[in-house]
């Protein structure tokens, strides 16, 4: 559905981000991509929706070729593509259903979302995504007001609220504890697999992505150096990615004695998922 | 300092930091340039208040002038002149409003196009353009060619007063949108919205507080400015303060000085008031 070939970015200071980027997605998977920081994984989903624009190459959704849109078309292509951010990005001074709304903002005309007056379809839409999220109740609280866990159920609610084909989504989980990580990734694999919808997610935590994604992709300064299955991801490979490391601390953390406590209010620590937890916290940060 | 004395001095630091012994850097590294920059600093104030000549005598002949008018404060002639300050007070008060309503509502889109991160760069240089020609001259010096320009009164005074409003509420406008969290304006712009739906949607809920702020505190600095540019002849209170001066009613000038205090203050309130019920 989403095909990318030879994709390239050159920032205007020199710095190559990336190079020569093939990828193609098929409807319906969750691919997760990989990597450490600085090596272009929010540069190459930037470029997919034109936040950022790339120097090279060729990015077609279905039959569009999104690198030469510019003004209208870019934004209908936009609608088709929904990106939840790092730090949710919601606007802190509007309201959570404002929030929710600004995601048919592609859809609406100006002076519609300038009033307000959003077609009952489109709340109804919303206000039933609110609920999927848990959150119907603070339709008209304030963004700011709610806690990260909260903010970022809002932030996928307005992904979804644009009918997305696609989702881009950006370190959802960057600023959030393991439980509630864990929470909004099933929510976002759960969501995905309702509406067959691609996904492309950017993380940081190894274990996240081997637990919630179809494929991972690896990525080193700017090129794709791993594509598979999460299984296969061995220390060689993580170590192909990130660079030289000891990843296998798996031991060192059980002898370390992980509290009682603490694996019992994170049931999602436990089981195999366990070893990994340790090798994202332990290692990679 | 060459390369290597930093590096010494660096390892030295160590060393002493090592001992517990630890003082904050220096602004200025080398010793000799900064306390010659000190040295110098306080020969050139020195030198400066040397320079200045005061004339005692006249100082000495002003003060009973100056004792007469604070003394005039505690009898401020309300009455007499009592239709001429009200009247004053009314023009300068519509100056104020008016000026500050048009002022605002032309800043807005000047500050738009002032900021770098949202507009594109033509559009950028004439905008800072216009908030440079706006901020490089003083009032007063606006206010006289205005007023030669539409004669005296109040009309000069509201001009004067919305011209100095746009350069002042656009540079901080402007400002205020290149500092914003443009993570918020990503996000809508991810959405497929309009340029003018992101405004609307992740920019202005950004700037909103901070333009009803300083519209507030523009309004309390125009009513001052109505004051002073009335003694060019720009209309408002300013005229009336001017010609009680001039017949040396010291007492009616006083009354009026206490008036505009007043208003200030209530502005002062209003204003703090306002901005934080709109945080």
């Amino acid at each position: 559905m989403l095909t990318l070939s030879g994709v390239c970015k050159r920032y205007p200071t020199g710095d190559r981000a990336l190079s020569d980027i093939e990828l193609s997605l098929p409807r319906g998977q969750i691919t997760a991509l990989i990597g450490p920081s600085g090596a272009g994984k929010s540069t190459l989903i930037r470029c997919i929706n034109r936040l950022v624009e790339p120097t090279s190459g060729s990015i077609r959704l279905d039959d569009t070729e999104l690198t030469r849109l510019s003004g209208r078309e870019l934004r209908r292509a936009r609608r088709a593509m929904a990106m939840i951010f790092q730090e949710y990005a919601l606007v802190d001074r509007l309201s959570v259903m404002e929030n929710v709304l600004s995601g048919r903002l592609g859809h609406v005309g100006f002076w519609r979302s300038f009033l307000r007056r959003y077609p009952a379809k489109d709340v109804t839409e919303a206000f039933r995504l609110l609920e999927r999220v848990g959150l119907s109740h603070a339709l008209d609280k304030r963004a700011d007001a709610l806690s990260g866990g909260q903010r970022q159920r809002v932030g996928i609610a307005r992904a979804l609220v644009q009918s997305p084909q696609l989702l881009l989504i950006d370190e959802p989980t960057a600023s959030l504890d393991p439980k509630t990580s864990r929470q909004i990734m099933r929510l976002i694999r759960e969501l995905c697999a309702e509406r067959r919808l691609a996904a492309i997610i950017n993380i940081h935590d190894v274990a996240l992505a081997r637990q919630f994604a179809d494929r991972v992709v690896g990525l080193r300064a700017g090129r794709i150096v791993f594509d598979g299955k999460p299984d296969e991801l061995s220390a060689e490979i993580l170590t192909t990615i990130y660079g030289e490391e000891d990843w296998d601390t798996q031991a060192d953390h059980e002898r370390d004695a992980p509290s009682k406590s603490k694996t019992q209010s994170h049931p999602a620590l436990m089981s195999p998922i366990s070893a990994l937890a340790a090798l994202s916290t332990g290692s990679t940060r | 300092m060459n390369r290597e004395q930093l590096a010494d001095q660096a390892f030295t630091r160590e060393a002493l930091a090592s001992t517990g012994r630890w003082r904050r850097l220096p602004f200025i590294a080398d010793p000799k340039v900064r306390w010659a920059m000190g040295i110098g600093a306080a020969v050139y104030l020195a030198l400066a208040l040397a320079s200045i000549e005061v004339n005692w005598e006249r100082v000495a002949e002003g003060m009973s002038r100056a004792l007469n008018f604070l003394g005039a404060f505690t009898q401020p002639d309300f009455l007499s002149r009592r239709d001429d300050i009200i009247d004053g007070i009314l023009e300068s008060l519509t100056m104020t409003l008016t000026s500050t309503v048009i002022g605002v509502a032309l800043a807005i889109p000047v500050g738009l196009g002032a900021a770098r991160n949202i507009a594109p760069l033509p559009i950028y240089l004439v905008c800072r353009s216009i908030i440079t020609v706006s901020r490089t001259f003083q009032e007063i010096i606006i206010a006289i060619l205005f007023v030669v320009m539409f004669g005296f009164g109040p009309l000069a005074g509201v001009i004067t007063l919305a011209f100095a409003t746009i350069g002042f509420m656009a540079k901080l406008l402007a400002e205020d949108i290149e500092d914003l969290d443009w993570r918020q304006v990503e996000a809508i712009r991810a959405t497929g919205a309009s340029w003018w739906q992101t405004m609307n949607h992740a920019v202005q809920p950004q700037v909103m507080a901070r333009l009803i702020g300083l519209s507030m505190y523009r309004l309390d600095i125009n009513f001052r400015e109505s004051a002073v540019i009335g003694i060019v002849g720009a209309g408002g209170i300013g005229a009336t303060l001017n010609t009680s001066m001039s017949r040396y009613e010291y007492d009616t000038s006083a009354a009026i000085l206490l008036i505009i205090i007043a208003v200030v203050l209530l502005c002062e309130y209003g204003s703090s008031h306002v901005r934080r019920w709109t945080q």
